[in-house]
């Protein structure tokens, strides 16, 4: 057969087998993930989204610092069920200030992605520090240690919000002047309760 | 028969192979422990190290990146040598290549428990970490390739092609996904956003699942199956034919991970139909294997290293079916977001993953040392754990991931949730108590294993084989 005979000459050269594999198997992402990422609609900000203010922007880190995503995910699926459980389906353009993305793929925990508004900053805080004390049936870990740490603890707002914007984050240099100032005095868990009381709402990194 | 003092460099092999059985026992270690912390959530002691969080970092990356990759590393070393008749090509380059993946991921699991964490999923560490490995990653090519330049015979056997894959797709996933501009040592942001980080991650995510967890075992498949059961491959054709539509087919099942997530809806259509696609080479290696196998069935009675093997086959039949029905989307509305996905990962990772490389271990060992396996009787031991820890870790997701799944959906007749997730979550623990125990038992045979392993090499030096003299072309 042919496609053998043409197999005997990759199969007897190694240069033309690794450009074999890399040819064939470079296909799939050319056609569907090159597009994906040259699609701009996909990554356009909703008009009333505002990128993460410093204080957000220091939970998100913490959030991510502490592998939160690996039990909540930020993803309300366009079903009847998880509408009703969580609130609004989740849109492509609330995502565009997200780096990385938190979808995750697991809910140990409940979807976290319309949870801003339904608890009180200090019950976010009692949880996050002892979770039982709340919700007696949980298994989430308590994070003791949030609240013993200065929120700007390794002074690196200002080189965060920088490296963002030369990403495309709009920060202007104003911003980027307060942002030690605003985080003054704050812990880690005020960081974090602020950045979940914003998840999923107009405004920072926000819905439209 | 020595040829200009020439001999296959097997030492590399062994010490890998070390390293491997070492990352075994600490990756399943700590998944252990984080089991446990979902049935008794207080045992981390309010220790940020022991943190679920970041002890389950540990343990993936443990399994995958310091268990999977030093096996594969070390039986592609092994392969490569015996299927090119060549000793390895730039020796030195072997050993960094070796040692230096040892040293990244010692650094790397130690700063996952510190929380540097670039927050995607199997590509957790941070940007010095992926470099480091890009480099290392750079020079395991040069060894593999270089050895099969300079080989001694014409036809690149099957392995090699899979190994090739491996090396190949991994380091293009790997430098794609890692982009990112640094911050400080242990931060970085991703140099995609939201929806498109998310097709990048998951592209990376599920081919990493491809091409190391499916594709690089493969080759030790192709390898180390003909060698065990003294047959050759059943059919060369139909490994032709399964490893380049793999190679095809499997690059675009990455958006099933994302189904009725914010990502357009061709790339999640397209997505599912690859995987379904995805079957039919899966499953035409499944069929070469057992093929292979096939007349060779008396051995398993005698041969446990074989049975680990035969097993192991078995596992991914089940897991390359069980993977594209839940990349159908209908399937996939239920499956998602619950344990079943944790226990389809593990039929791959105990029931394939782990026991085709315990199988090869016990096949290799021995003869690096030139001894008899210490104890054949620990080996069938520890088979049987395996299988039964395997076995239940997977019935206890089932119980889990359906339940979850089909009850977060449920709604009665006025439309209004029937469960809240409080009590569904609660509902969760007998399962969870019963998948710690199921792990445990996977990893006291591991256990046995590491014993059984050492005290057969203990004291015994590697023994020295030179390849078999040129054969000319034709001749």
């Amino acid at each position: 057969m042919k496609a053998f005979d043409l197999h005997r000459k990759l199969e007897r050269h190694s240069g033309l087998l690794i450009f074999g594999i890399l040819f064939v198997s470079a296909i799939g992402g050319l056609v569907q993930v090159l597009p994906t990422v040259l699609d701009a609609r996909l990554v356009t900000p909703a008009p009333t989204a505002l990128p993460y203010d410093p204080v957000a922007l220091t939970g998100r880190d913490i959030y991510i610092r502490e592998s939160c995503g690996t039990c909540h995910s930020q993803q309300v699926r366009p079903l009847l069920a998880e509408v009703r459980r969580y609130g609004p389906f989740s849109k492509a353009e609330e995502f565009a200030f997200d780096r990385p993305f938190l979808w995750g793929s697991k809910r140990t925990g409940p979807d976290l992605h319309r949870i801003a508004g339904k608890y009180s900053d200090a019950w976010h805080r009692i949880h996050l520090l002892n979770p039982r004390a709340v919700v007696p049936d949980s298994i989430m870990p308590a994070y003791p240690w949030l609240a013993e740490r200065p929120a700007d603890s390794g002074k690196n707002i200002q080189a965060k919000m920088r490296a963002l914007r030369r990403l495309g984050h709009p920060y202007t240099d104003a911003d980027i002047e307060a942002a030690p100032g605003a985080l003054q005095g704050l812990t880690e868990v005020d960081a974090l309760v602020a950045y979940l009381q914003g998840l999923g709402m107009p405004g920072p990194g926000g819905a439209p | 028969m020595k040829l200009n003092g020439e001999q296959y460099h097997d030492r590399v092999t062994a010490w890998l192979t070390g390293f491997a059985i070492f990352w075994s026992l600490l990756g399943m270690a700590s998944g252990v422990y984080v089991a446990a912390e979902l049935v008794w959530p207080t045992i981390d002691f309010g220790h940020e190290w022991l943190s679920y969080g970041r002890l389950r970092n540990l343990h993936t990356n443990t399994v995958i990146f310091g268990f999977g990759i030093s096996a594969l590393m070390a039986t592609a070393f092994y392969s490569v040598q015996r299927t090119c008749h060549v000793p390895l090509f730039a020796p030195r380059l072997a050993w960094f290549c070796a040692l230096g993946w040892q040293a990244g991921m010692l650094g790397g699991g130690i700063s996952l428990l510190a929380g540097w964490n670039g927050g995607k999923e199997y590509a957790e560490l941070e940007w010095p970490f992926d470099i480091a490995i890009a480099v290392i990653w750079i020079s395991f090519a040069i060894v593999f390739f270089g050895t099969i330049a300079k080989r001694r015979i014409q036809p690149i056997y099957v392995s090699n092609w899979f190994y090739g894959a491996l090396i190949i797709v991994v380091a293009m996933l790997h430098i794609v996904n890692s982009l990112a501009i640094p911050v400080t040592w242990s931060k970085s942001y991703s140099l995609f956003a939201g929806t498109q980080d998310a097709v990048v991650q998951w592209w990376y995510g599920h081919n990493a699942v491809g091409f190391l967890l499916t594709g690089g075992f493969l080759g030790m498949l192709y390898y180390f199956l003909p060698k065990h059961a003294d047959r050759p491959i059943w059919s060369y054709r139909l490994s032709i034919i399964a490893f380049w539509a793999f190679t095809y087919s499997y690059i675009w099942a990455g958006p099933h991970h994302l189904h009725y997530n914010a990502v357009p809806e061709w790339v999640q259509s397209l997505g599912m139909v690859m995987s379904l696609v995805l079957l039919a080479p899966s499953w035409a290696t499944l069929v070469n294997g057992v093929m292979t196998v096939a007349g060779a069935w008396e051995k398993l009675r005698t041969d446990p290293a074989l049975k680990f093997i035969v097993l192991s086959l078995a596992f991914y039949g089940l897991a390359t079916f069980e993977g594209p029905m839940m990349a159908i989307k209908s399937v996939n509305v239920v499956s998602h977001f619950t344990d079943w996905t944790i226990g389809h990962v593990h039929s791959g990772a105990l029931g394939w993953n782990a026991l085709i490389t315990f199988g090869t271990f016990y096949f290799l060992l021995p003869r690096l040392v030139g001894a008899e396996l210490y104890s054949t009787r620990l080996a069938n031991w520890h088979f049987w754990l395996a299988l039964a820890g395997v076995m239940l870790y997977v019935l206890a997701m089932w119980g889990a991931g359906v339940s979850q799944g089909l009850l977060w959906l449920s709604l009665d007749e006025i439309g209004e949730l029937s469960y809240s997730f409080k009590d569904i979550m609660a509902s969760m623990k007998p399962y969870y108590a019963l998948r710690m125990v199921a792990g445990f038992t996977f990893f006291a045979g591991a256990v046995l294993m590491a014993f059984n392993l050492w005290m057969t090499a203990k004291g015994r030096r590697i023994v020295c084989i030179a390849p078999p003299p040129p054969v000319r072309e034709g001749a």
